[in-house]
């Protein structure tokens, strides 16, 4: 069997060659059918690459019906796309896509969206054995790697960051409280990454009433003016400040006595401002947390460090996933052998049985039942050892031999022909 | 035979309190030979106990030292509740040393070894079993304090790699102490109830009188919790020194008098 990959990915093609090439679920599907042309096929785009897996039994030209296809899909920036292709082959593509799905090829490494990126294609993919193996195996591997490692874990981002630290403060944030100060786009992100993990955004504070408004609405919150953020201040977990003030917005005795009044129960105040929306000097207060931009560009720096010694050992578990996969597919050299030998000896079986049914009449229904069961049985248990030793076999470079031993020692051969 | 039993026990649980100090640099490898330590030791101290138990026609645990044996298997078990979960695999690095030091001074005082002992009946055994365990409660309660008051400083430090350690939040943290203490302090409640049944005028001490002091101290700060007056950190630090209490005075105290 024969597997080809084709493909471009943020290693080597900007996103004006990705974005040529990238195709939406429907144009997956509808790609994959179109080069798989009695062959097995899957095409996986993100945002990051768009890859054609191309496999056959058959010895087909695969690299270059897909090398192809991806030129067609790039139209008239086909000749750019062609100086960034990659071509793998059989077990490299094996390990491209193993890698893949464990994230270990993504911009971050370990990021979560891949794993369910690549389920996805296959099953938009038109595949067939070869493929259906791989792609298995490929999101078992994915997943094995997020399971054993904590590659997944740590957050990528300043909004996942504060998100993460407003985790580790809170144990979870369903039904936690968040007051957005300030209506900025990283706000907007930090109070979207927060939300996603079940905290409620309450109230919304701004400068400008309108923009204030606006994202209050989108998130379901009332808006409160800036001037008066005490009460809510004593009551939110979470505070993301993120204005265009030249000074500290949350200072001075109002708001100190408005955290105080929380009597250390714990709140966050995430200050993604530049100059600073913060005063520092809050962390001072009892289970009072101040995180600024540099803080938590701290975080996600430390955390990206742990998701690539994390990679380590991932690649490691990729690896025994796809040495797995080579077993098995070794594996299927020695299957016709196998199976023509117990096809021969059930032949065997059976014509026995036939020549003494004379002799058998003069039993039991029964005891016929119980002949059956013992003949079929002491087949199944000399044949069991070779079968397993065969498989073995077929794992390192003997197996063919091993399987033409058989071949000739049962006279498979003749007998097929 | 079976007191060596305590050795692998004391070689498993120092293992375990080296190997937590390795889990600081990140969750890995260390954190698994840590909780194995812990399992193994346990399973050894486990047969220690049972067969000091089956030799004993008494209560075999009724010296100082006999008593920290119980007790230093009473805090393992308590710590294995959480210990086998990843987040809480830290715990251990608090509660193992302390673990590994008292059985070691359990077998440095002959509290570990097997012979028959006639001291005591069930009350006693019951009397005694139920308080350990509650002061063992209150020991895994402090370890958990310990850890809050850590984990709190450096977040309010703002260490970039608070997130790269496996460490419980905060608040769940702040809820199992309280959980933990007010368990302890029911089973203390049923241990003195029980040791009431033997009790006559004149034998109140100082042992009791603290053990009194030290029930209400906690259980003020239960109520405190409860009133919004004594969380977090406020509640860490006086589950700490409740356990000052706990570990030095009361022992003092008990085989004083």
């Amino acid at each position: 069997m024969k597997l080809a990959l084709v493909g471009v990915s943020h290693h080597r093609a900007p996103i004006e060659l990705r974005e040529r090439v990238a195709v939406d679920t429907a144009g997956a599907t509808r790609l994959a059918a179109e080069i798989a042309d009695g062959c097995e096929a899957v095409v996986l785009s993100t945002c990051n690459r768009t890859e054609l897996y191309l496999a056959s039994s058959a010895d087909e030209p695969l690299e270059e019906r897909a090398v192809g296809a991806l030129l067609e899909l790039a139209g008239a920036s086909a000749e750019a796309l062609d100086q960034v292709v990659y071509r793998l082959a059989d077990e490299s593509a094996v390990l491209h896509l193993f890698r893949v799905a464990a994230g270990l090829d993504s911009m971050v490494p370990g990021e979560g969206e891949i794993l369910g990126q690549v389920k996805d294609a296959f099953e938009a993919g038109s595949t067939g054995p070869l493929l259906d193996r791989v792609f298995s195996m490929a999101v078992h591997a994915g997943r094995k790697a997020r399971v054993e490692t904590s590659i997944g874990e740590s957050p990528a981002s300043i909004p996942a960051a504060a998100a993460a630290l407003a985790h580790q403060v809170f144990d979870g944030l369903e039904g936690r409280t968040v007051l957005l100060v300030g209506a900025g786009r990283m706000s907007d992100a930090t109070a979207r990454n927060l939300r996603s993990r079940g905290a409620r955004i309450v109230a919304v504070a701004n400068r400008t009433e309108a923009h204030g408004e606006t994202l209050a609405s989108r998130f379901g919150a009332e808006t409160v003016p800036l001037a008066a953020l005490g009460p809510t201040l004593a009551t939110a977990d979470v505070v993301v400040a993120s204005t265009s003030a030249p000074g500290f917005v949350l200072e001075g005795a109002a708001i100190v006595a408005a955290l105080r009044s929380r009597r250390g129960r714990p709140v966050l105040l995430v200050d993604l401002a530049v100059p600073r929306d913060v005063d520092p000097r809050l962390a001072t207060i009892d289970g009072c947390f101040v995180y600024d931009v540099d803080d938590l560009d701290a975080v996600v720096t430390a955390s990206l460090a742990g998701r690539r010694a994390e990679a380590v050992r991932a690649e490691r578990i990729v690896a025994d996933e796809v040495e797995r996969l080579r077993e098995w597919q070794a594996s299927l050299a020695v299957v016709p052998a196998i199976a023509s030998l117990r096809a021969r000896a059930e032949e065997i079986r059976s014509a026995e049985l036939a020549r003494a049914e004379r002799r058998l009449n003069a039993l039991s229904q029964g005891d016929r039942a119980v002949v059956e069961t013992v003949t079929a049985q002491i087949v199944a248990k000399l044949l069991h050892l070779p079968t397993v030793r065969l498989k073995e076999a077929a794992v390192g470079a003997e197996g063919v031999l091993y399987a033409d031993v058989v071949r000739y020692l049962f006279g498979l051969d003749e007998h097929d022909a | 035979m079976a007191e060596l039993l305590v050795f692998p026990a004391l070689i498993a649980y120092g293992e375990a309190a080296f190997a937590y100090a390795g889990e600081l640099r990140g969750p890995g490898l260390a954190g698994r030979l840590g909780i194995w330590g812990v399992r193994i030791g346990w399973l050894a101290q486990t047969a220690l106990l049972v067969a000091q138990a089956l030799s004993s026609d008494g209560f075999p645990w009724a010296t100082w030292a006999g008593s920290l044996n119980l007790f230093v298997w009473l805090v393992v078990t308590g710590y294995l509740v959480w210990g086998c979960k990843p987040g809480y695999r830290l715990l251990g690095l608090v509660v193992m040393p302390v673990a590994a030091s008292l059985l070691a001074l359990a077998w440095l005082g002959g509290g570990t070894g097997v012979r028959v002992v006639e001291d005591g009946g069930p009350l006693l055994a019951v009397h005694a079993g139920l308080m350990l365990a509650g002061l063992a409660g209150l020991t895994v309660a402090a370890g958990m304090a310990a850890i809050y008051l850590w984990e709190e400083r450096r977040l309010k430090r703002r260490d970039s790699g608070v997130l790269r350690l496996r460490l419980p939040p905060l608040a769940a943290l702040d809820r199992l102490e309280a959980r933990v203490v007010l368990a302890s302090l029911v089973v203390v409640s049923c241990g003195i109830a029980v040791g009431l049944a033997g009790f006559e005028t004149g034998d109140f001490d100082v042992a009791m009188a603290v053990t009194l002091a030290i029930m209400a101290f906690y259980g003020a700060a239960l109520v405190l919790r409860r009133e919004g007056a004594l969380a977090g950190r406020r509640l860490a630090w006086a589950v700490l020194g409740g356990f000052v209490l706990v570990g030095i005075v009361l022992p003092l105290t008990h085989f004083a008098s």
